[in-house]
């Protein structure tokens, strides 16, 4: 196979994990206002302290990934969004140090519950309107530096829809590890969540269709659609049994595997779309990729490493299977 | 008044890469030293050393956080402040780092939340395991970005191929002439700042006279790590010090301050002003023929100095130069702390002398400064190269609009300043709380002993406290 198109896929790969993964951790930041003060804070954010850093690796990957196999993509790219990845960082650095200081803090609490929540809030924001600016393309030369294009209607409009999907995840994530009042309340915002996310989807699907024609005739010449139909179809599906779910208290995971087939489905979707190109219109993976000799000095690191990484993560969370509990675990 | 956006990014990068490196220095010896302790404890059932391990691994965990969040900025920051440079050298310096996220910090993350949250959900030999697993990782993620270090500073194994660097032969750039001295030094580096930290808590309580039996276990035991370690870092260190004679000669000449193009005795300088505009020492005190006889092994041995290159070429002299004296000044300092501690141990005076006790809890941070010293040593030095001979730090700066790297500077000053703060405060809040005592460990230990022991009897006592209302 041709080895630029599989690291192509190993970087989509590891965009997916970081959004699934990180996306409910994210995500039950962006839930916390909707939950009261200490008791389910500490029981939200117990859920997740142990896997926090384990999940935003994978964002770390997914960069280095894009150093290593398309460094010209990952030069530009990463350049031309200067302020909205600083951002990002930022908000990233305030929820990350929350995890630790939160849980020794005595009057500084709530100062820490902010910036947990704030910060998880902002980096979602940013990562969907870097997702959404990638779709509209970048302006080409030096203009594109020094002009705030990655802030549009567009990009707002991605940038809520992303932490839309990352609370619904994060509101099934609950809904699997907790019980009692905390799980009723996440089976509700769940259920809201589901309506927005989907609203929000097919605005975004839309808006890109009527305002990107490279994405319209990926979709609509010849049968194309009747071919990719599945996704959307399926997509619809996926939230249905997800909203069935919510209700059900026999299949308690359900929701959340849901939640993660209709990102799959999106992101699937998005891809379609974008093929052969890392920047739209600009940049495909081919021009990008870095020499033979790069690629495959990495290829036995991934392919070893990347179901090893994959089996131990699977046995962390089995470590910490089943409800979470509210009493003082660790060290 | 014109911004220089080089100026800026490179202020921002040595700022941002400095914070991060106060993290690693400490978790990488911290790490090792808990798995130690672990594993006494496995081995003699001495519960001093679960003390130990209990207390200490809350330091580590807090640090370890900040070493995270501060690390996640530095891999963007290749892309975001030095496009050109990643455009470059990805196809070397990638790969490295690709393997170090592969290897180390998926590792690290993986193992981590069994090693802090685990201790009742899976067995003690297991939990053991956790813990030397992340103690590997962080040793795995040194070892990756030295070699990429390494690469910069003594580049082999490439070709250039229309001004991008591509791999020749990945032993070469692996094994490159300089990594195995930096990577041995920066590990025991770390070694040597976490046996000093650690030192430096016990002593302290021992001159508070608290947690007695806990702290004279620390102290001893890393009275011990550094009578080793120390003696054996300054050796390194001077190994080091020949090969960067080799192969980055104008360094050793500013590191040494040698002016002349080329000097046969070379004093060693006690005290010196160096100054670039003069290109000559002020208010030099030297030992003639010493720098000499050090660097090469002979009375007479000839050294380059700083004439030999234009003065474009030249580091920061003063900066080199000072941050040296700094780093091997603070070197010796431990050497002769671990000789004093080693004579008041043969008077079995080691806990009582409280100068001796004074002086290792002020050199509780010396680690942390020597390592930054050091580095700067090592980052300066290179200037005004960023790969080393082929390629000038100005040139692969991304034109960014200056104001834009001004906020984003002024952001992180702000921003890691105000997080030390609260990451010294809350370290003083661990080392004022103290040890678990002996009696908390016991009633940990019975859910050790029976992983999932200790969750039903917490269900059991839930529910029984719903029943009492
Ligand atoms: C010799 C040690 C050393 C050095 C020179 C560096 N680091 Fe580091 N880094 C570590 C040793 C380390 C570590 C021990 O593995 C850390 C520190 C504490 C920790 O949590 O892991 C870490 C964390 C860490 C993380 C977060 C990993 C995670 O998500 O778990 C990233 C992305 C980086 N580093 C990246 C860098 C970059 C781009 C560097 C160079 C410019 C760098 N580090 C210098
Ligand atoms: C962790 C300890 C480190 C410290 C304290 C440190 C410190 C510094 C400093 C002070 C500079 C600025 C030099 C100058 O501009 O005069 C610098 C530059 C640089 N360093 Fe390091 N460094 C460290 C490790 C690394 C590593 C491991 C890498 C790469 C793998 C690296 C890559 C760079 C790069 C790309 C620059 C160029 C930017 C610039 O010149 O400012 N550094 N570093
Ligand atoms: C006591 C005698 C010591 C000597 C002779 C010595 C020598 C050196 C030299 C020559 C370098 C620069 C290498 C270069 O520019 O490429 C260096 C770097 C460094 N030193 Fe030291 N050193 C000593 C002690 C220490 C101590 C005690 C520490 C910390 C606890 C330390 C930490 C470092 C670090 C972190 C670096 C940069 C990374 C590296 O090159 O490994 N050194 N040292």
């Amino acid at each position: 196979m041709d080895l630029a198109l599989f690291y192509f896929l190993l970087l989509g790969f590891s965009i997916f994990m970081y959004v699934l993964l990180d996306g409910f951790d994210l995500g039950i930041g962006i839930l916390y206002p909707w939950f009261d003060q200490d008791g389910e804070r500490d029981h939200l954010m117990r859920s997740i302290s142990h896997v926090w850093d384990g999940n935003e690796t994978w964002l770390v990957f997914g960069g280095v990934m894009l150093f290593a196999a398309f460094p010209a993509a990952y030069a530009a790219i990463t350049t031309v969004f200067y302020l909205p990845i600083m951002l990002m960082l930022f908000a990233l650095i305030f929820r990350g140090v929350a995890f630790e200081y939160r849980f020794k803090s005595d009057t500084s609490r709530p100062y820490w519950d902010f910036a947990f929540s704030a910060g998880s809030a902002i980096a979602a924001f940013c990562q969907g309107m870097l997702l959404g600016s990638l779709v509209q393309g970048i302006p080409a030369g030096s203009h594109s530096l020094s002009s705030l294009h990655w802030l549009t209607p567009f990009s707002v409009l991605t940038g809520f829809a992303v932490m839309a999907g990352y609370a619904l995840l994060a509101a099934c994530y609950l809904y699997m590890k907790s019980r009692g009042q905390i799980q009723q309340h996440a089976a509700k915002l769940g259920k809201y969540l589901l309506m927005t996310t989907l609203f929000a989807m097919v605005a975004v699907s839309l808006w890109t269709v009527i305002s990107q024609p490279a994405i319209r005739d990926r979709w609509f010449t010849d049968n194309h659609f009747l071919l990719l139909s599945p996704l959307p179809i399926l997509t619809f599906l996926a939230a249905l049994f997800a909203w069935r779910g919510l209700h059900n208290h026999q299949h308690e995971s359900r929701p959340f595997w849901c939640a993660a087939i209709i990102f799959l489905l999106s992101f699937a979707g998005l891809v379609v779309g974008l093929f052969p190109y890392l920047i739209p219109g600009q940049l495909t993976f081919m021009a990008a990729a870095s020499p033979d000799s790069s690629l495959y000095f990495l290829l036995p690191g991934v392919c070893i490493f990347i179901p090893l990484i994959c089996l131990y993560t699977l046995w962390g969370y089995r470590v910490f299977s089943g409800k979470v509990e509210d009493y003082q675990e660790g060290y | 008044m014109d911004l220089d956006v080089a100026l800026l990014s490179r202020l921002q990068f040595a700022f941002t890469v400095s914070f991060h490196i106060i993290f690693p220095s400490i978790t990488i010896g911290l790490a090792t030293l808990i798995a130690i302790w672990e594993g006494l404890w496995l081995k003699t059932h001495n519960p001093y050393y679960l003390q130990l391990a209990k207390f200490w691994i809350k330091p580590f965990a807090i640090t370890f956080g900040m070493g995270v969040v501060s690390g996640i900025v530095l891999s963007y920051e290749f892309g975001t402040n030095f496009s050109r440079f990643s455009e470059m050298t990805g196809a070397v310096l990638g790969p490295l780092m690709a393997y170090e996220v592969l290897t180390a910090f998926f590792m690290e993350a993986g193992f981590l939340g069994v090693m802090l949250f685990g201790w009742q959900r899976v067995g003690r030999k297991l939990h053991f395991f956790a813990t030397t697993v992340v103690m590997v990782g962080t040793w795995f993620s040194a070892f990756w970005i030295i070699v990429a270090n390494s690469w910069m500073q003594t580049p082999a194994g490439y070709i250039i191929v229309d001004g991008h660097f591509e791999v020749a032969s990945w032993m070469e750039v692996i094994f490159n002439p300089s990594m195995p001295y930096r990577l041995m030094h920066m590990l025991m580096a770390s070694l040597i700042t976490a046996t000093f930290v650690v030192a430096g808590i016990s002593a302290y309580y021992l001159l508070k006279k608290q947690h007695i039996p806990f702290a004279r276990k620390g102290l001893s035991m890393c009275m011990w790590f550094a009578l080793v370690l120390t003696p054996l870092q300054a050796w390194v260190g001077d190994m080091h010090g020949l090969n960067v004679k080799e192969h980055q000669p104008t360094k050793l000449a500013a590191i040494e301050g040698i002016w002349p193009a080329e000097e046969n005795n070379v004093p060693l300088l006690l005290f010196a002003m160096p100054n670039m505009a003069t290109e000559s020492n002020d208010y030099e005190i030297a030992i003639p023929n010493l720098g000499s006889l050090l660097l090469t092994h002979s009375w007479d041995g000839a050294l380059q100095g700083l004439k030999a290159v234009p003065a474009a070429d030249r580091p920061n002299v003063p900066l080199v130069f000072w941050s040296f004296r700094v780093m091997v000044g603070i070197g010796f300092g431990m050497i002769c702390i671990a000789l004093l501690a080693l004579a008041l141990r043969r008077k079995e005076r080691l806990f009582e002398s409280k100068p001796l006790l004074a002086l290792v809890t002020l050199f509780t941070p010396s680690g942390v400064i020597a390592v930054l010293a050091g580095w700067y040593v090592v980052e300066v030095g290179r200037q005004p190269w960023i790969v080393y001979n082929l390629v000038r730090t100005a040139d692969i700066v991304s034109p960014l609009p200056a104001e834009r790297v001004l906020f984003t500077l002024i952001m992180f000053v702000l921003i890691y300043t105000s997080l030390l703060g609260v990451y010294l405060y809350f370290m003083r809040k661990l080392i004022k709380k103290g040890p678990p005592t002996m009696n908390a460990l016991e009633e940990q230990l019975i859910g050790m002993d029976a992983p999932g022991y200790a969750l039903a009897w917490v269900k059991n006592l839930n529910q029984q406290e719903r029943g009492a209302k």
